[in-house]
């Protein structure tokens, strides 16, 4: 079954062209990422899905409410978690609670068993103000804010934003468990490396939807067979490879370069050959799956001539 | 990486806000055209330690020397001998790029004539000539970080510390951006930097990793990686990270 729908929707502000005609749809019970980087159009697809924005043109519907007509009913029914910390710095955590539960017409109690997994966790802090607590602690009382009243979506915009890669991952456990108990979550995020936690993504660029698929069928389509390389001096490496004649792409991954051919098959040997005649040591080529941060890469350079300006 | 005198120096620095300690008894060196890489969970007390490294805070007790001058006596010293950039805070959006560029060569006192000429090889080289009227406002965010690097380098500090540089930049940009570190670093200038991404922390040539207010380990991507028996540098990260307090 279908939640969300969304048909050709475009937003522009003035001359600036924020989304492009995208569509896309979201099932029940779904955990869909849009993963982009800043000025992909991430947040102002989210204004649209929370009605806080319109949309010059296309349509949306949510659980198959309009978001201009049924609007009202639309915002009772959704939890929203904006990029920006949206709660009271100078309330405690305690009281922020109570105010997203009151203006929601309930109390923490009759909903605290979908909570509580998150809250316990920020509850020995609860007399402290808002504003005083660290990034991730925040982040637990934001999510708990928009459960609070049960919505049927979750809509988190970068709710992992500048936060460390621990509470990044207990953030992420948290959101598959809700998931799990029957609530259909839209994410957003900068970080590759967290798509691969949804059911399905979509990767986005400059306002449009580059592809849309589950993680495993992003990493399926990477056209080309992947290698890492490397060798004793990798910044030399990188450079040399960039003019080795069969070179495609080579872009450093961490402690690897990730590596493709123009050819079909990469000849392994006449590659080693090229970075021994270098006076390369330490080499090592081999074949790699590739990271949704990969696909991103070769998606974007696939655009590229298209956006060149 | 020189092996020469540090240009930064940690003894035994103490910052307490109250009865919280941010900064519990932490020590290091970073050494010049290092790129060292300063890493730690969210509260771990990085900011803390930055704010006083850059000469904006004063150590409760211990000793910091950045550049050759205290922290504790010599803070205006330090903020002329460093350059800064972090992803919130760079350029103003609603002046041009040089403007921009002139704005912070004219407050590090570099000479009009020398600005002049330094604008016009920086344009080039970024390829931004095109750009150089343009409101920050106007251009795309891999342009933005670009240049507030470049401009965090103008007056060629000892220097540079970039607080989470890359956050929410696009993949290929952030590669770019590395690049354009290395350079720096290659000049001599020391890098002194903060990510969560943790393979960017691959990049450094030594990576802190703080942890409830203490340094919990320093030392190379290769000796951490084979000290805590993990494949990568993330795997680093949550072994030392997963039992924090805060």
């Amino acid at each position: 079954m279908l939640f969300i729908e969304a048909h050709n929707i475009s937003k522009s502000y003035s001359k600036t062209l924020a989304i492009s005609d995208i569509s896309f749809d979201v099932k029940k019970n779904e955990l869909y990422g849009f993963i982009g980087p800043d000025g992909a159009g991430k947040t102002t697809l989210f204004r649209l899905l929370t009605t806080l924005l319109l949309p010059n043109s296309g349509t949306i519907s949510i659980n198959n409410w309009d978001v201009v007509k049924d609007y009202k009913t639309i915002r009772k029914n959704i939890g929203y978690m904006p990029g920006r910390f949206s709660l009271y710095q100078d309330l405690t955590v305690e009281e922020n609670l109570t105010f997203f539960a009151t203006i929601f017409g309930t109390t923490i109690k009759e909903n605290y068993d979908l909570i509580r997994d998150i809250y316990v966790q920020i509850e020995p802090f609860k007399t402290r103000m808002a504003g005083k607590l660290s990034g991730g602690m925040k982040q637990k009382l934001a999510l708990c804010c928009a459960l609070i009243h049960k919505p049927e979506l979750l809509v988190l915009d970068e709710p992992t934003t500048g936060v460390d890669s621990v509470s990044r991952k207990e953030f992420w456990e948290m959101l598959q468990n809700l998931r799990n108990s029957g609530i259909t979550i839209v994410v957003s995020t900068p970080y590759m490396d967290e798509a691969s936690l949804c059911d399905r993504v979509a990767l986005m660029q400059n306002g449009k939807i580059m592809q849309i698929n589950t993680p495993q069928g992003v990493i399926s389509k990477f056209p080309k067979p992947l290698y890492a390389i490397r060798s004793d001096d990798m910044y030399l490496l990188k450079n040399e490879l960039v003019n080795y004649i069969d070179c495609e792409s080579v872009h450093i991954f961490g402690q690897n370069l990730h590596y493709t051919s123009k050819s079909k098959v990469l000849n392994v040997n006449n590659l080693t050959l090229f970075l021994e005649e270098k006076n390369h040591t330490g080499i090592s080529i081999s074949p790699i799956n590739p990271s949704i941060e990969d696909c991103f890469i070769a998606l974007m350079t696939e655009n590229s001539t298209s956006d060149a300006k | 990486m020189q092996s020469n005198e540090p240009v930064i120096v940690v003894q035994n620095l103490v910052k307490k806000f109250g009865n919280f300690v941010a900064n519990d008894n932490l020590s290091f060196e970073v050494y010049p055209g290092e790129v060292f890489g300063f890493l730690g969970a969210n509260g771990a007390g990085k900011t803390t330690a930055i704010r006083i490294l850059c000469g904006l805070s004063r150590p409760t007790s211990g000793k910091v020397m950045v550049g050759g001058f205290d922290a504790n006596t010599e803070s205006e010293k330090i903020k002329t001998n460093i350059g800064y950039m972090s992803q919130k805070f760079s350029l103003y959006d609603d002046l041009t790029v040089r403007e921009n560029i002139r704005f912070y060569a004219g407050i590090y006192h570099i000479p009009y004539n020398i600005i002049k000429t330094r604008t016009n090889d920086l344009l080039q080289k970024l390829g931004l000539e095109h750009a150089r009227d343009k409101l920050i406002h106007d251009i795309p965010l891999g342009w933005k970080q670009k240049l507030a690097f470049s401009i965090a380098v103008f007056h060629e500090p000892s220097i540079v510390f970039l607080d989470e540089p890359t956050g929410g930049v696009d993949p290929i940009t952030r590669r770019q951006f590395w690049d354009m570190i290395y350079e720096a670093a290659h000049r001599g200038i020391t890098v002194f930097v903060t990510t969560h991404y943790m393979d960017e922390a691959e990049y450094c040539n030594r990576v802190s990793i703080m942890v409830d207010g203490k340094i919990a380990d320093l030392d190379t991507p290769n000796n951490l990686k084979t000290k805590h028996n993990a494949a990568n540098m993330d795997e680093v990260f949550q072994k030392l990270a997963r039992g924090r307090k805060y």
